[in-house]
């Protein structure tokens, strides 16, 4: 067993409660792994200290935010050390005049939002499970949100990276300065999923609040018209700051949950935000009008007011909480098409979640082609389990072969790493899991995700717990 | 789709030591590469464009000037805005210099999708992906930004599209350009030189004269220019630390020095006669804890004039991509 340190502290040693264990052991996704050990750094050194025990043992880590990830990215596999940030959950520093601020990795992604808002100033990305997310999680995922669609998803935002490699030792990737020469490894490091290292500090973007902000609601007597509204307007060279789709379902049980306004009667309603300054947004507003009523749409509500469209956008952001009202269990995908193939695709995952003769619903960042197929379903009926996961597969083949990709913002974690495969060739994804090598010569970094089985070296033969109450 | 790219590949297999070359427009950037290294150019033409879905593929040997026009045809573009626009797609990309509409469009980086690329081990691989949004596997397009070549010889690449905005003016302010930044609202550009402010606005007629009206003696101007000079630099700084190296700038003996500043990105673009107010002005820059890159000329200064960070991190890297150092070698020293 290893020495303590000097100075330390209770929160270093690892923990393996069986409560905990338990907790740590999944994300939000839907598979269940096995932690090993838990612990709770308060900061840098602490999380390299935890990994350079890892590496010393041989024991697999995983990085934890708040848990909130969807794709498996953060359940620990083979007892991993679970290694939560949620206690480095500080805004070091705000520099308004930049615009940028330096946070820790376990800052919930509202809670940035909220110390910018002072300066005027807000944080872009904005996950609809932002009120949980941590800043840490999103950097790992280059999590999105619906108002990525005009500002771009998380790496957009983020300058620099202090990051924990997977050999224990501390760099700065990035800088306050633009293009540091040398490789973009600020770049590599955001969406690897926790493979190539724990980010322990994060310089981010600052974003004004915009002058003027148009929030709109459309809303349809059918799918196709609201699905080929939202090709017309991206082909109509519009930018829209969000453009959101919600099918009848989701919409009648978002009415019936918070009472939006929501016409509880469409068979599909279109959340569209244009914001900047006046000419620009009256001139996109009504664009996006026109471009409505010629596709069908039956009404086009403007937010009247701040809190007409807080409420338009409460129920958007309230939707997986009104699911739960429905069936007891969802499976929330995620995958992006070619915004102009979006009619056909639609109607092709309604065909296939019926012959499967499952219930699915659409909430989704319908501007950038950011689908969302929800199945809601009962798992303690039998077999419903195994039809939900055939329709999810058949779903993603559909994307791939409408010219989409697997995931647009959540990742690929464990959930689609077998799927990789289908879209990328082996050339492909040899040349990943020569990256991840390169960084990670031992895998012990968050193994088992993303690249299918077979691909990485060393990913045989981890089989080690680090004890409870090793100080790390 | 594959067998279009075969003879790249070959002639990759079949040589010892790779530059990847496109125009020779950005070559004075960092170390030769070793000699005795083949050149070898990526294919050219435009592979497709899905004006509806914002997104452009193209051979990376394509030419700016022949892409822009493309594109342009379908009232789309991207801010690829290199120094001179016979500069190739790929050497852009490889090179990683963003143009000065960087505050307003992003960095090059953020409008790049996918590449397919001949690795050093002879493998033609695809990183990335065609859509706005993705995060399928390792985001590997964005560490061959900057690459310089060292990384692999990119022969396609996807670019997302933006819409041609209704209007994209320049103006000159006497306003000072920290505080024309505060006051706008996503203006496409704020630069300034030796003599006067710069500001390029883009949007709907109507908000380009609301944005203009915020500036003190707002007037029309032609195209502001990069400055000119036998050698060339691009000096980069914390946005915070720019008034200050501006001070710093005017302050220095050397009056063949002119510059123009980006504001709100920390770039400064450099010309001198000699390469010796080059060397103050990187000085300086080091000083404020930022650094300056040669772009062309100044052959007696190193080309990069700070010690590259994370370089062990780096050549890691570099042998994933290319074990036996086929590309490039020597580029970043």
């Amino acid at each position: 067993m290893l020495a303590p340190r000097f100075n330390t502290r209770e929160s270093e040693r690892a923990r393996a409660e069986p409560l905990e264990l338990s907790l740590y052991s999944r994300d939000a996704g839907l598979a269940n792994g096995q932690a090993g050990a838990v612990c709770f750094p308060r900061d840098a050194s602490d999380v390299a200290f935890a990994v350079a025990t890892c590496k010393k043992l041989g024991v697999p880590f995983v990085a934890r935010g708040s848990g909130t990830g969807l794709a498996g990215g953060a359940t620990p596999l083979d007892d991993a050390l679970v290694i939560v940030t949620t206690q480095m959950n500080r805004v070091i520093s705000i520099d308004a005049a930049s615009r940028t601020a330096w946070v820790e990795p376990g800052l919930l992604n509202l809670d940035l939002t909220r110390a910018a808002q002072p300066y005027g100033l807000h944080y872009a990305p904005d996950p609809s499970s932002q009120q949980a997310c941590s800043i840490g999680g999103n950097v790992a995922t280059n999590a999105g949100g619906p108002h990525c669609l005009s500002s771009g998803s998380t790496t957009a935002h983020v300058l620099a990276v202090e990051a924990v490699l997977p050999n224990g030792e501390v760099a700065m990737l990035g800088s306050t300065a633009p293009d540091q020469p040398g490789f973009d490894l600020r770049g590599i490091f955001v969406g690897s999923e926790g493979m190539l290292g724990i980010a322990t500090k994060v310089l981010v973007k600052l974003v004004p609040n915009p002058p003027q902000i148009q929030t709109m609601l459309l809303d349809f007597m059918s799918i196709d018209e609201a699905a080929a509204t939202v090709s017309a307007i991206i082909a109509a060279g519009i930018m829209p700051a969000a453009l959101e789709m919600m099918d009848s379902r989701i919409t009648a049980a978002v009415e019936d949950f918070v009472g939006a306004g929501y016409p509880r009667d469409a068979a599909a309603v279109l959340l569209v935000e244009v914001d900047g300054l006046s000419g620009g947004v009256d001139h996109q507003a009504s664009l996006i009008t026109e471009i409505g009523r010629a596709h069908g749409a039956r009404e086009v509500r403007l937010a009247r007011s701040e809190s007409e469209r807080q409420l338009l956008w409460k129920g958007r952001k309230s939707a997986f909480g009104a699911i739960a009202r429905i069936a007891p269990d969802y499976y929330l995908h995620d995958a992006v098409v070619p915004r102009s193939k979006l009619v056909g695709v639609l109607r092709t995952i309604y065909e296939i979640a019926d012959s499967h003769d499952l219930t699915m619903m659409n909430v989704f960042h319908a501007g950038d082609g950011n689908l969302h197929p929800l199945i809601v379903f009962d798992r303690r009926v039998i077999g419903v389990w195994e039809r939900v996961q055939a329709a999810g597969t058949e779903i993603l083949e559909r994307c791939l072969a409408a010219g989409g990709v697997l995931s647009g913002e959540h990742g690929i974690g464990l959930e689609k790493r077998a799927m990789m495969a289908q879209f990328f060739s082996e050339a492909d994804l040899e040349l990943q899991a020569r990256v991840a090598d390169a960084l990670d010569p031992h895998g012990l970094a968050n193994p088992g995700k993303v690249l299918p089985a077979g691909f990485r070296c060393g990913e045989v033969g981890i089989n080690r717990t680090l004890p409870e109450g090793t100080w790390i | 789709m594959n067998s279009r790219f075969d003879p790249t590949v070959e002639s990759v297999n079949a040589s010892e030591l790779v530059d990847p070359t496109g125009s020779r427009t950005h070559s004075g950037l960092g170390r030769r590469a070793r000699d005795g290294s083949i050149e070898i150019s990526a294919p050219a033409g435009i592979v497709s464009h899905d004006p509806d879905d914002l997104v452009v593929t193209v051979l990376a040997g394509t030419k700016v000037s022949e892409f822009s026009d493309a594109i342009g045809l379908q009232k789309q573009f991207v801010p690829l805005d290199p120094r001179s626009d016979q500069a190739t797609v790929g050497g852009v990309i490889a090179s990683g210099l963003s143009g000065v509409r960087r505050l307003g469009f992003g960095p090059l980086r953020d409008n790049l999708l996918e590449v397919r690329f001949v690795t050093g081990y002879g493998k033609l691989v695809k990183v990335g992906g065609p859509t706005v949004k993705n995060v399928t596997g390792f985001d590997i397009p964005r560490l061959l930004v900057g690459s310089l070549g060292t990384l692999g010889l990119i022969v396609q690449a996807t670019f997302r599209c933006r819409p041609l905005p209704s209007e994209s003016r320049w103006f000159t302010t006497s306003s000072e350009p920290g505080g024309a930044l505060q006051k706008m609202f996503r203006p496409t550009a704020i630069l300034s030189d030796s003599r006067s402010t710069y500001v390029l606005l883009s949007g709907e007629a109507v908000d380009v004269a609301t944005s203009c009206r915020l500036l003190a003696s707002c007037t029309e101007t032609a195209d502001v220019q990069l400055p000119e000079g036998p050698h060339r630099g691009r000096m980069s700084v914390a946005p915070a630390t720019l008034a200050s190296v501006e001070m710093q700038l005017r302050a220095t003996k050397a009056s063949d020095l002119r510059w123009l500043i980006e504001w709100g990105v920390g770039t400064i673009h450099l010309a001198a006669d000699s390469s010796t107010s080059i060397a103050l002005a990187r000085a300086i820059a080091v000083d404020a804890g930022g650094w300056l890159l040669i772009e062309d000329g100044a052959e007696d200064l190193d080309p990069f004039g700070v010690t590259i960070p994370n370089l062990a991190i780096m050549s890691r890297l570099k042998r994933a991509f290319d074990p036996d150092e086929k590309f490039a070698r020597g580029r970043f020293g």
